[in-house]
């Protein structure tokens, strides 16, 4: 179980590489992570071993030590490779309804609750004191006959 | 009014089944690529046969297809046929042989024929990365003026060619 375990979360990422720093090793850590396989479209660069995951690692390397920013680089492969490439939609027209559904749904839900909470209200009765008086009788005849 | 509210569960199974049904018939491998209607990224790469170093340029003029392949691609074996066909019937077809061996790719066009009106030698797939290309075959309409116009992914049919690259190619192709 351990082993499995363990053997899921593996990394098909094979290179060795020898960074500059820490912060460079992070960086380029957290945008491998990041980033989709075009290829293999379900695992990230990290996890991939396709060719194309291979040659896009490199990639974000090169463009790491060119200096580039974290956006830089994923807008650079977004331009070549789509917004597909991405596993964090951007906030753009296309993707509002997306990154809105749940917020959405949420205040749809409230607004259901709200007005079945409304009715449940309304159909509350009140007893005028005739009725109150009749109820009274009824259950003290009740009583009785036990 | 408390009877239509009976058909509410029937509703949403509809619309529910209908969007699922659609989205049944989408290839999910089919990636839109995000260059299309933008220029052909520049490139500077030997060709195939000869030294000549060649540009973007090389596809300006007119309409071509632009097609990335490799000896190592078993889809490629099985498109090459078909692309001789589109050859002998006037589409020009610049190859762009991606990560590959140069020897082994001018054996395999001495061996199965040769389609191409130049091959383009992208050897260490920098150019392919420039594309966004992510497998082989794949195909690009390149209009006369360098602009991509179509992307295919994938081996190109007779089927495919006519139901998908052919109408975007011959609205490209500048009447005489």
């Amino acid at each position: 179980m351990v082993c499995w375990l363990l053997a899921s979360t593996a990394n098909a990422e094979v290179e060795v590489r020898d960074f500059d720093s820490l912060t460079e090793r992070e960086r380029y850590r957290a945008l491998i992570e990041e980033l989709r396989c075009p290829q293999c479209q379900n695992q990230n660069l990290a996890a991939s071993d396709a060719p194309i995951a291979q040659d896009l690692r490199a990639e974000v390397l090169r463009l790491l030590r060119e200096g580039r920013s974290d956006r830089e680089i994923i807008d650079h492969l977004v331009a070549r490779y789509g917004d597909f490439v991405r596993y964090r939609p951007a906030w753009q027209p296309s993707t509002y309804l997306l990154w809105g559904a749940p917020g959405l749904l949420l205040l749809v839900a409230a607004g259901a609750w709200l007005w079945v909470l409304r009715r449940q209200r309304r159909q509350r009765i009140e007893l005028g004191p005739e009725q109150r008086a009749t109820l009274d009788r009824l259950l003290d005849d009740e009583r009785q006959q036990r | 009014m408390e009877r239509l509210k009976l058909f509410v569960p029937l509703l949403i199974f509809l619309v529910l089944a209908l969007v699922l049904y659609f989205g049944l018939g989408r290839d999910p491998r089919a990636l839109p690529s995000a260059l299309v209607d933008r220029p052909l990224p520049p490139f500077s790469l030997p060709v195939l046969e000869g030294d000549a170093v060649v540009d973007e340029s090389l596809l300006h003029g007119k309409v071509r297809l632009l097609n990335v392949w490799g000896t190592w691609c078993v889809a490629c074996r099985d498109e090459h046929p078909f692309l001789l066909e589109l050859a002998n019937r006037g589409v020009a077809i610049v190859g762009l042989n991606y990560k590959d061996d140069p020897d082994a790719a001018r054996a395999w066009l001495a061996r199965l024929g040769d389609p191409f009106e130049a091959v383009v030698v992208d050897a260490a797939g920098r150019y392919g990365l420039e594309l966004g290309v992510y497998g082989a075959p794949e195909t690009y309409v390149v209009d006369a003026d360098g602009v991509i116009r179509y992307r295919h992914v994938g081996v190109i049919d007779a089927d495919v060619w006519r139901d998908r690259i052919e109408p975007v190619y011959r609205s490209w192709v500048i009447p005489q």
